[in-house]
């Protein structure tokens, strides 16, 4: 039994919340309307505030997702996801981190296997929109590195990248049905793509990976030095070309900065967070 | 208790909820308004976008800063993570005002992304200041807290809802946002009288006013249940109570809340519009009757 100073409005606020999220429930006691008695209807007001909520907030992180089904079938989906993980957070930028996987899971959306994917490419691209600034170190500023040190530098990646792989052509299908593209019929049968998402300045960029860049960008990302990092992506391709991918990692922004042995750390200047030009169009 | 120190507090003008949709039109044209709102948790993100234009607008204009996930009327303990990440976003912003809501909306089952409400009994209103002197001894400011819209009662409140603000701002030395939306909502929802409501409540600690839209439906007797939702135009006969607290409280900075099916944006600039000529008006008014 609860007890204390504030335990018979804990007990009557928990009541009022789980049957917000569990319409078997009925009406907690003593929530009534003007004539002082029950109405269900009045209390379905917080159930649907609630659970339109989520949806709407679910529809405007994942609008690809909701493009690919149609409106009435992601409204079901997103309510069968609010109402079995409710948000922890009041920070609703955060809520629906765990929709992809349950995409996968949603029996009624099997036929559309690639679904749970996009889902994922639409999370990364939300989550790198809100992670902290960065600035990319500049080819000049890496050329500081002596080149005999070059192997055991490791390389400090953009806090926002967020990399992904799908056995179907998961960015395509995203691209195409992004808000002012025009759909084309894509294959699935297409074979698989990996994405590369990150947000250098103002802008979130989503791009199509080769297997042995992925595994090499996602290397670095864990720590590994460059020269480790390219044995892993040989693997994959024996034909793995670690100079290209390098110019082509630190042309894309994708570096911020070094250290040796884990001690100094070297990070690119400036913060143009503040700046006016960086703001999108 | 010590009196919280109040922001410098936002002018006497109108102001609307910033919004994403119209970032670029506000840097563009620099629109004639007093000041604009945002709800905290849209800008707890670590980066992006939102912080750089909130930035850019902040340099133009004044900033209120209205937090809608702080559930001071729940019964956890506030989450101390939150006000920490509220009073960063009140020192990068260093908004003219704070305000947060007489609701709950946390509890043990996780978070409902709803204003809840909470009956009113000698309990609550201990529990409600135990949480405002929390909030304002962590923040080192005054807040502002705001009237609910509500759709049910609880056969258990002692008080009534304009007794139990006022003893809250008594003990807290908290300011008041009015709502006056939420006053016509829940007094049609309650069967009762909205300007006995405002006539009733402690206006002295008014600093801010709400106005927005909203849905007329009804219950299963087929009375009144008018939802909160912030879709569409204020409702003439919202107007007709802003009217009536201007007249008691003379002119106070007032927001229009516009949150879903948003308007064009000049639509919206000419809602704000109409709330600066009540402000006005006023002053015209006191003008005339001065110098008579």
């Amino acid at each position: 039994m609860l007890t204390g100073l504030y335990g018979n409005m804990r007990d009557l606020l928990g009541e009022f919340s789980s049957a917000i999220l569990d319409p078997a429930r009925p009406v907690p006691d003593g929530v009534v309307g003007p004539d002082g008695l029950p109405s269900a209807r009045r209390f379905a007001v917080y159930r649907n505030n609630v659970v339109v909520g989520l949806i709407d907030t679910l529809a405007a992180a994942y609008p690809v997702v909701e493009r690919l089904v149609g409106a009435p079938f992601f409204k079901a989906m997103a309510a069968a996801y609010a109402v079995r993980h409710p948000p922890r957070s009041p920070i609703m930028l955060d809520y629906g981190d765990g929709f992809a996987d349950f995409i996968a899971t949603f029996p009624p959306a099997s036929p559309v296997p690639y679904l749970a994917d996009v889902a994922r490419i639409e999370r990364a691209w939300v989550e790198a929109y809100h992670e902290r600034e960065a600035v990319p170190a500049t080819p000049q500023q890496l050329a500081t590195i002596p080149p005999e040190r070059f192997g055991d530098a490791v390389l400090v990646l953009h806090p926002t990248i967020r990399l992904l792989s799908s056995p179907f052509p998961a960015v395509t299908i995203w691209q195409m049905n992004s808000a002012g593209a025009n759909p084309d019929p894509v294959d699935r049968t297409d074979g698989s793509e990996n994405a590369l998402i990150v947000r250098c300045a103002a802008e979130v960029e989503v791009r199509r990976l080769a297997p042995d860049s992925l595994f090499f960008v996602g290397a670095l990302q864990q720590g590994a030095t460059p020269s480790d990092a390219a044995k892993q992506a040989l693997r994959v391709n024996p034909r793995f070309d670690l100079l290209d991918n390098l110019v082509a990692v630190i042309g894309l922004g994708l570096v911020i900065g070094w250290d040796f042995d884990g001690r100094r750390r070297h990070l690119g200047g400036g913060d143009h967070e503040h700046s006016y030009e960086h703001i999108p169009a | 208790m010590s009196v919280p120190i109040a922001l410098p507090g936002l002018p006497i003008r109108s102001g609307v909820g910033l919004k994403p949709e119209h970032y670029r039109t506000i840097l563009d044209t620099q629109p004639d308004l007093g000041f604009f709102e945002v709800h905290a948790e849209n800008y707890m993100g670590a980066g992006g976008p939102p912080h750089r234009y909130l930035n850019a607008i902040r340099e133009v204009y004044p900033l209120s800063l209205h937090g809608v996930g702080l559930s001071i009327g729940g019964s956890r303990p506030l989450d101390l993570e939150h006000l920490g990440r509220l009073k960063a976003l009140v020192e990068r912003y260093e908004p003219a005002q704070f305000s947060e809501h007489l609701a709950w909306s946390t509890h043990d089952s996780g978070f409902l992304n709803d204003l809840l409400p909470l009956p009113y009994t000698s309990e609550t209103l201990a529990r409600v200041c135990d949480h405002l002197d929390e909030v304002q001894h962590f923040l080192g400011h005054q807040m502002l807290l705001e009237n609910p819209s509500t759709y049910v009662a609880f056969a258990e409140s002692t008080f009534e809802e304009t007794d139990f603000i006022r003893e809250i701002a008594r003990r807290t030395g908290c300011g008041l946002l009015l709502d006056v939306n939420n006053v016509f909502v829940a007094s049609t929802n309650q069967l009762s009288d909205p300007i006995a409501y405002v006539e009733r409540f402690p206006l002295d600690h008014v600093r801010e006013i709400h106005l927005g839209g909203f849905t007329p439906e009804a219950d299963e007797r087929g009375r009144p249940l008018l939802i909160d939702t912030h879709d569409r135009p204020v409702d003439a006969e919202v107007w007709d109570l802003y009217r009536h607290v201007i007249g008691l409280t003379g002119p106070k900075p007032t927001l229009i809340e516009w949150d879903s099916k948003l308007p064009t944006w000049p639509d919206l600039l000419a809602e704000a519009q109409r709330a600066d000529r009540v402000l006005s008006e006023f002053h015209a008014d006191r003008a005339v009757r001065e110098h008579a």
